[in-house]
């Protein structure tokens, strides 16, 4: 079974994962301009872009976990799935800046001014040179650096995870089952995070 | 005022807060079919003269009820105009006499865990509880809504009677109203005991004041579209000119 698993997995091209997973980019977006979203499409397209991005990443997470407990593997495909959760977060940062906030004096006090947007903030600046050096040539060069570098993700994940928590009204359960799942996943490796 | 042009009502009936039926915006209008709302009864209590059950048949027919248009502005930072039918709560209030000790009037939201899933989980601390200086209560704008677009007002939007404010963010209108106390005390609000920084007790809208998750300078208008402008938030929400006065030599920064 596993090895059916792996089999069909070396036979998907990446490709084909971005092309899939990159489709509800679109497809939200005609939602939101068609009425699909209701009355007031902006937030959740704006939301829906940050959700999509939290679950890739936490796609990303569980690749190495699923190897080292189940033997399958996915890990040709990480690196998709963290340049696919990069591109939500700036796509979820565009909506907020241009539809939402819309004035770009607007867009810099919210970022200075409220906690939880500074945080999501400081996750897509984390995220940044992770998406920068998401190449072989990067990969090559930098070598065992790479490793180390990319491990950032373990702390923007976190960063995004807070965000969702601390943006909505009173308590809500979604962001605190993320949040669990985060650091569920992140406790896994804990032994590896040390080193 | 008379250029305002209300929203859709599919907008103001699919797009709502009422946490007691989910958090997300079209929760209400998905899950508040399941609210008994006939027979209902209002208690009326605490210093007034004729405390009691209130049929709310028997308010409806005591009460004159008339087409009013405001502006309702969420602490969310987005708008609606809604054309409300109700009595001013003024009226009401005179049908219990209010006694002469009377500083405040506290609402309180009907609990019903069997026809209220969002009750279930503790978002807010419940019964959702709200409440108004005396004067901010007796106040001609301040309304007791009954129906939206000449129907009765439906469930999600707090069948069948709720309080509307037009100059208060939304959360101060408080919706399916159960019990009313007039009392001497400031009521506790339900946002404000679950975060007291964020949300006080007054609430007004104010541009100048910002909410720590929200600038409250602007809005976006619901029914605008992905592309629409953001309009400037108006002090008191547009009603400047008749409540302002109420508020007369009160620092409105540290009132929020």
């Amino acid at each position: 079974m596993i090895d059916r698993i792996n089999a069909a997995a070396r036979r998907v091209p990446t490709w084909v994962v971005y092309l899939i997973l990159l489709l509800p980019a679109p497809y939200t977006f005609y939602l939101a301009l068609s009425g699909g979203l209701g009355p007031d499409p902006v937030k959740p397209l704006e939301h829906k872009y940050g959700e999509i991005a939290l679950q890739l990443l936490i796609a990303g997470l569980c690749v190495s976990p699923l190897r080292q407990y189940t033997h399958i593997n996915l890990i040709k495909f990480r690196r998709t799935l963290g340049v696919l959760a990069f591109t939500y977060v700036a796509l979820h940062l565009l909506v907020w800046a241009l539809l939402d906030v819309q004035t770009i004096g607007r867009v810099i006090e919210d970022i200075i001014k409220r906690p939880y947007i500074t945080i999501g903030m400081a996750g897509f600046v984390l995220l940044l040179p992770l998406a920068l050096t998401s190449n072989n040539w990067s990969v090559r060069r930098l070598g065992p650096r790479w490793r180390k570098l990319h491990k950032l993700t373990y702390i923007a994940v976190v960063l995004g995870g807070v965000h969702f928590i601390w943006l909505v009204k009173g308590i809500q359960l979604e962001p605190l089952i993320y949040m669990a799942v985060i650091l569920a996943l992140l406790a896994l490796r804990y032994k590896r995070l040390l080193r | 005022q008379d250029t305002l042009e209300p929203n859709a009502y599919e907008d103001i009936t699919q797009y709502n807060n009422y946490y007691e039926f989910g958090t997300g915006k079209g929760d209400p209008a998905k899950n508040a079919h399941s609210l008994t709302t006939s027979p209902w009864t209002v208690k009326i209590d605490g210093l007034v003269d004729k405390p009691g059950d209130y049929a709310m048949a028997d308010i409806m027919d005591a009460m004159t009820i008339e087409e009013r248009i405001y502006r309702f502005r969420c602490v969310e930072a987005w708008s609606m105009v809604i054309p409300w039918n109700g009595f001013e709560l003024a009226d009401l209030l005179a049908m219990a006499g209010v006694q002469y000790e009377a500083k405040y009037v506290a609402f309180e939201t009907a609990l019903r865990p069997d026809e209220m899933p969002g009750v279930r989980f503790p978002a807010l601390d419940w019964p959702y509880v709200e409440g108004l200086r005396l004067d901010e209560a007796l106040h001609p704008l301040t309304i007791m809504a009954t129906g939206i677009y000449g129907k009765d007002i439906p469930n999600q939007n707090g069948a069948p009677m709720r309080l509307v404010v037009p100059w208060k963010y939304g959360f101060k209108s408080i919706k399916s109203i159960v019990r009313i106390t007039l009392t001497d005390k400031e009521p506790p609000t339900s946002w404000n005991k679950a975060n007291a920084r964020e949300y006080g007790f007054y609430s007004n809208v104010n541009p100048e004041v910002s909410h720590p998750r929200w600038s409250q300078a602007s809005e976006r208008m619901v029914g605008g579209g992905l592309f629409a402008k953001r309009q400037p938030t108006l002090m008191f929400n547009g009603y400047e000119e008749e409540v302002a006065g109420l508020y007369e030599g009160m620092d409105l920064k540290a009132n929020f």
